[in-house]
């Protein structure tokens, strides 16, 4: 299993300064700029002692919220490009669907892996349903959109004897011709983020990583729906390096202060929430079968996290059942190590944990004291985790 | 999955099936519908077929009715509708529209048709009058369904929960489709105010008193970038008269009509 420390990047003394929502409504009056300076560089410097640690790094992107300041988060790539040393650095992602200009997306995707030299990975990723009210494009036909990105921009890749032209149902292109050329060819490794069935399917088609957020146990579902699609499209098993898992872990010397630590670090998700109602599925960011479905019964997300014996999460969840569901996996290493290689059994293996390592109200050098242990206690013996057996 | 209500036909119109439902006799009225489909105007298309034989088709995308890859602005929406005039051969057809439907109705009478005689805009959506800075038209897109009723609605009830799958399709439909033509500019053509002159037959404004989502000046600016048009308020009524007030709001429409009357061949 390979670790990939990831931070939102909040900026969390704001979200007590407001009793709205932290996205897209906040008056971004309540940030103070040489607070937002510090928190930045904090950030980078988290993800370079990572580097050092020999975590690989991840990096993410949402729009006008306190609860991920990431607005351009391929800036951030850059620095870590010319920064790191040893770290594959993975955007998860570019929410192609939202960019007007996928041709722009390849010459910075091009840029951080020359000056990287070839660690770049990334994922295009649907993006949240709310920055649609930021980028103002359509939620209808988004997916037609991000696919004819998709394509331009993966033939831009791989392109090598000049400039092509491009005339699609969303893009136009008299000349596409990237200089400089990508440095991994014929493109990065590349992922996408699935949540439901139907699209996991489509990454296993691709053969694209899998990459399950903060889902719990439905992540199994979402593994198995993968690999199934995998073996039939590629006439092999998929292996694990093809999937991954984002959930929050923080390490602590005892487990009284590891407690602490996770409850500052759970406060990340009592945010999730804090969005306006009606931005969470605007019309044509879900396929018409769920929304139908969703009517009929009355709300509710079909893919919603789960208890290993299906059953959903409880509300206000103790952080027990919170390490069993594997959103938080919080301890000593000891305890982290069993919550983390007791979760990767049920969900049936991955080879990938996007961990969360900085959120919510977690300080600097608790950050940096959980990293330390949680690369050398914790890491050396996930790094051996093969498939488990009888997986279903 | 898509199975219309028993009383709609589907007809084929340049290639698209379009469901449709005819109901009354006489002068021919094109109803168009607005963002949330055909079935909340039902009772205010059977109250106009007291004064004309009234063709309410849905929407490409919208009810039953294909969506072919090529629709995608409510410029095509109104192209479907020439093409839907022709195809059933409406002569001295009234096109009337109420909401989204209004701006539908709009941009095709811009579009000259010998076979129009008249238009109606009912709370129309479609243009914009103000600066970059002010929205002249609420956004719906960002209200959860329950805050579109309570703007929408001058005496708002809680929606009825769809009964069945197909129900519950249709409304799912009908919302994505809203969203496919309307998100963005945000319910309006930028260009449509500039050719309303083009408008060249008889026209009127019907306007609930207290509409919240597009205001009564918005209205009445509306009806000033049409030649000649007439601007009537309906009272107690919100973004929907011609549900919230559905007599008074056919009444006025018919009354119009009547006024507006050039002899003309036979009743389609």
């Amino acid at each position: 299993m390979r670790i990939w420390q990831f931070t939102e990047q909040s900026y969390h003394p704001g979200w007590d300064k407001t009793d709205g929502p932290l996205r897209i409504m906040p008056p971004s009056g309540v940030l103070d700029p040489p607070e937002v300076s510090d928190l930045l560089h904090r950030y980078l410097d988290e993800w370079l002692l990572g580097d050092e640690l020999g975590f690989d790094l991840m990096v993410n992107e949402h729009h006008a919220s306190l609860t991920c300041m990431s607005a351009v988060n391929l800036s951030t790539m850059a620095i870590l490009a010319r920064q790191t040393k040893k770290a594959r650095l993975l955007s998860l992602g570019v929410p192609m669907a939202n960019r007007m200009d996928p041709l722009r997306i390849a010459e910075e995707l091009s840029i951080i892996d020359n000056l990287s030299r070839g660690r770049l990975e990334f994922g295009f990723v649907k993006g949240s349903a709310w920055e649609l009210f930021i980028s103002n494009e359509n939620p209808a036909r988004m997916m037609d959109r991000f696919w004819e990105a998709h394509d331009l921009i993966l033939k831009a890749f791989a392109t090598r004897d000049g400039p092509f032209s491009w005339e699609g149902e969303y893009f136009n292109y008299r000349h596409v011709n990237l200089i400089p050329p990508i440095y991994q060819a014929p493109c990065p490794p590349m992922w996408l983020p699935a949540s439901s069935p139907d699209s996991a399917r489509l990454a296993g088609r691709m053969g694209y990583v899998v990459a399950a957020f903060l889902n719990g146990h439905q992540a199994k579902n979402t593994f198995a729906s993968y690999r199934d699609e995998y073996l039939k499209t590629h006439g092999r098993p998929a292996a694990l390096d093809r999937l991954a898992y984002l959930g929050m872990a923080v390490v602590a010397h005892s487990e009284a202060e590891a407690r602490q630590r996770a409850e500052k670090l759970y406060a990340y998700y009592s945010t999730v929430s804090r969005s306006p109602a009606a931005t969470m599925n605007p019309p044509g960011y879900s396929p018409v079968h769920a929304n139908a479905k969703a009517l009929l019964h009355g709300g509710g997300n079909p893919y919603a996290n789960i208890m290993a014996d299906g059953t959903p999460l409880p509300a206000n969840p103790s952080l027990e059942v919170l390490a069993d569901a594997g959103i938080l996996f919080w301890g000593t290493p000891d305890m982290v190590y069993d919550q983390i290689t007791k979760f990767n059994a049920l969900v049936g293996g991955v080879g990938n944990f996007l961990c969360m390592t900085q959120g919510g109200y977690l300080g600097h050098a608790e950050t940096v004291d959980s990293l330390k242990l949680l690369a050398t206690e914790v890491y050396p013996r996930l790094k051996e985790l093969a498939l488990p057996q009888a997986a279903e | 999955m898509r199975s219309a209500p028993p009383e709609f036909e589907t007809i084929e119109v340049a290639g698209v099936a379009t469901e449709i439902l005819i109901r009354g006799i006489g002068r021919p009225i094109l109803y168009l519908h607005g963002g949330e489909g055909i079935e909340p105007d039902l009772a205010f298309v059977e109250t106009l077929a007291a004064f004309g034989k009234v063709y309410a088709p849905s929407h490409p995308g919208f009810g039953g009715s294909d969506l072919p890859r090529r629709f995608g602005t409510v410029d095509d929406l109104a192209y479907h509708c020439l093409d839907l005039i022709e195809a059933l051969d409406l002569r001295d057809c009234a096109v009337v529209g109420a909401s989204f439907g209004g701006w539908i109705a709009a941009e095709v009478a811009i579009k000259a048709s010998s076979r129009i005689t008249a238009l109606v805009l009912i709370d129309a959506l479609g243009i914009k009058i103000s600066g970059p800075e002010t929205r002249d038209i609420v956004d719906l897109f960002f209200l959860s369904p329950e805050e579109q009723r309570a703007v929408i609605y001058r005496d708002p009830a809680p929606a009825a929960r769809p009964g069945t799958i197909e129900a519950a399709t249709r409304i799912a439909r009908n919302r994505e489709s809203f969203s496919l033509y309307g998100w963005s500019p945000t319910l309006h053509d930028p260009k449509l105010r500039g050719r309303l002159h083009r408008v060249s037959v008889p026209a009127l404004l019907l306007w609930g008193a207290e509409d919240r989502v597009v205001k009564p000046g918005y209205g009445r600016a509306y009806a000033e970038a049409i030649p000649g048009a007439t601007f009537s308020l309906i009272a107690g009524a919100g973004h929907y008269p011609h549900i919230e007030q559905c007599e008074a709001t056919a009444g006025e429409l018919a009354r119009f009509l009547e006024a507006a009357r050039v002899p003309a061949g036979e009743d389609a």
